[in-house]
């Protein structure tokens, strides 16, 4: 197998007293959806945040493309190809479509010294890009506030990937949806992996895992309970290393089915 | 696979649902009351025309600022302060200490932009709400205007602006009058009445459009240009739209929050400095309330309080029925309490129909 994209090695972070990382490893291969779960507390949101560059890691080394990486901004991991869509953060509702697509990377046309955004390329291309994840826009003007929660998440899925994305992190992008918009987004997900990039799934929702990930590592406490491959594992296994075994059985047992 | 459930939308009703259109009706209902109730009072003639303008230009010229200001994420209510402020200044240096007009305006220009930066500087370091910043700043202002003034001259109002302006360069440009020629050619073809008496007897009763005006239309142009045709005017939605999420995709809010600052400071002072040379005086007291007019203008031409939304063509439409409801109460010379009674009126029915359309466009709940 070929060199992994990143890798990210005995991973701490700790705010004041509080060890909120204990040295926790991944790798993730390009081309590869790596799901993280755990539950909450469980460190997930502090190990991505460490990844795309707002946290800087207390100990641990973190490998890019073989090398190695001190980022000290968000704009220096998305730089070097690190994009990362938060749940509740990826769009900003009053603003249009393109707008938001284009947020940070405007095109530009100049007319002697003046500069003025590209809008007629930049609607062009917001509305090609859409159409490749299966979102048929009324027009590009339309603001992201009419589109549903996840159509949301894919015009950032889609805004990374065509400015380049190597690595995506998609933190609980399916955690607010419904049953069919989940499937819509997986399934852009999976056409993401297909272009060769590489995926950071975390979920606490072993289903949703299960339906896209190559490879899985459960995160309790602050440290990784290990990693395993697709079909090595079993969803009942996944559930059970995330909420702590004995106790998550018993609860189970009272309410008679799995959670 | 176009959604079923999204129903076509016709041309017309997508022309109609627009950030301004409350700001449109307002200004159409505003002007057919003033057409019926004062149509034959002077106020649509030449020299009532002229009127209405000047006063609109210059709630305009403001709104612009905190229209920019506002979408941006961030209030300034100094803007008064910095009116009156920028005015003692330029009378301060001009008439008591003998420096060219010019040179005084440019001091003003420099001086009163700082202050709009320090007022960026301290709501981005501090994180606290830009209304209690520019809320203090409205005080410390205004009282040092009044001590500037009172230190120099013992006065609060320092005359003498108008004989140092004579022959100045930079100070027509503030005060003068546009398109003489012109509106002189509109006289002679009787388009316009002319003065049949005394010293300027055969020139028309209106010169030319004030440079005031001029300000106003360019002001407006420029700002509707900035926010909807340019890159920065991306960045000023997306800054109060959501700083958190701008931030994460590298726009510099900071730098977008401090710049519009510095360009609400220098509105107020090209508003402080036509008043100052048009006036030929400067007084401490000048300037009052503006802030909240300028507000007034920006919420009714479509704008949301909260930032991340908003038009500087419905701005600028705000200040015309703030200009015309205020001037149309000396032309109609009816009981001036119910105007404002009027106003307020205006005031909510505008801001209700653009709650109600922002809903439309940006399907917030």
């Amino acid at each position: 197998m070929d060199a992994p994209l990143i890798e990210m090695k005995n991973i701490e972070k700790h705010f004041g007293p509080v060890i909120a990382l204990g040295g926790v490893s991944i790798d993730v291969h390009a081309g590869e959806v790596h799901c993280l779960l755990g539950d909450n507390g469980a460190g997930k949101s502090t190990f991505i945040k460490t990844m795309s560059g707002v946290h800087k890691p207390s100990a641990g080394t973190i490998l890019f493309e073989g090398k190695e990486m001190n980022f000290s901004s968000p704009r220096d991991a998305m730089e070097a190809g690190i994009a990362t869509v938060y749940q509740d953060l990826a769009m900003i509702p009053l603003m249009s479509v393109t707008r938001n697509f284009w947020m940070g990377n405007e095109p530009i046309r100049k007319f002697g010294p003046i500069r003025m955004m590209d809008f007629a390329h930049a609607n062009a291309v917001t509305m090609e890009e859409m159409k490749k994840m299966g979102i048929n826009l009324r027009e590009p003007g339309q603001a992201v506030g009419t589109l549903s929660g996840g159509e949301r998440q894919t015009v950032a899925i889609a805004r990374a990937v065509y400015f380049g994305a190597k690595l995506l992190i998609l933190d609980e992008p399916t955690s607010a949806l419904g049953v069919r918009q989940t499937a819509n987004v997986l399934a852009n997900v999976d056409k993401v992996r297909k272009q060769g990039i590489g995926v950071v799934f975390i979920t606490h929702n072993v289903r949703h895992a299960m339906a896209v990930g190559d490879r899985f590592t459960v995160l309790n406490r602050g440290k990784t309970l290990g990693t395993a491959s697709r079909g090595n594992i079993t969803p009942e296994e996944l559930q059970d290393m995330m909420a702590g075994g004995q106790e998550m059985a018993a609860l189970e047992g009272s309410l008679g089915g799995t959670v | 696979m176009a959604d079923e459930r999204i129903r076509d939308v016709s041309r017309i009703r997508r022309a109609m649902i627009r950030p301004e259109l409350g700001a449109i009706a307002g200004a159409v209902l505003v002007f057919v009351f003033f057409l019926m109730i004062a149509g034959d009072s002077g106020m649509f003639a030449p020299k009532g025309i002229q009127n209405w303008t000047v006063v609109s230009a210059q709630f305009a010229i403001i709104a612009v600022g905190a229209c920019l200001l506002m979408i941006a994420g961030e209030f300034d209510l100094s803007v008064g302060s910095m009116i009156g402020f920028a005015g003692i200044v330029i009378a301060i240096l001009s008439v008591q200490w003998g420096w060219p007009v010019w040179f005084s305006i440019i001091v003003a220009f420099a001086v009163c932009m700082s202050l709009g930066a320090l007022n960026g500087f301290l709501v981005i370091k501090t994180g606290l709400p830009s209304f209690i910043v520019t809320l203090a700043f409205l005080y410390i202002l205004r009282g040092l205007t009044i001590w500037l003034s009172i230190l120099t001259t013992q006065k609060t109002i320092i005359g003498g602006v108008k004989q140092a302006a004579e022959g100045d360069w930079l100070a027509p440009l503030f005060g003068g009058k546009a398109f003489r020629g012109l509106f002189q050619w509109f006289a002679d073809m009787g388009w316009i009445d002319t003065f049949s008496r005394g010293s300027r007897a055969g020139q028309p009763v209106v010169e030319g459009v004030p440079m005031l005006v001029i300000w106003a239309i360019a002001l407006v142009i420029f700002g509707q240009w900035l926010l909807t045709k340019t890159r920065f005017g991306n960045w000023i939605f997306a800054a109060g739209g959501d700083k958190q999420a701008a931030r994460y995709v590298g726009v510099p809010v900071n730098r977008v929050k401090m710049l519009m600052f510095m360009f609400t400071a220098f509105t107020a002072t090209v508003f402080a400095t036509a008043q100052v040379i048009e006036f030929g005086s400067a007084a401490a007291d000048r300037g009052l309330l503006k802030e909240f007019e300028a507000i007034i203008c920006v919420v009714i031409g479509g704008a949301l309080l909260t930032g991340g939304y908003g038009s500087v063509i419905g701005a600028a439409l705000g200040a015309l029925i703030f200009g015309v409801v205020q001037q149309g109460l000396f032309f109609s010379g009816a009981e001036s309490s119910l105007f404002r009674v009027f106003l307020g009126t205006i005031l909510i029915l505008a801001v209700i129909l653009n709650t109600y359309i922002r809903r439309m466009i940006t399907g917030e709940k």
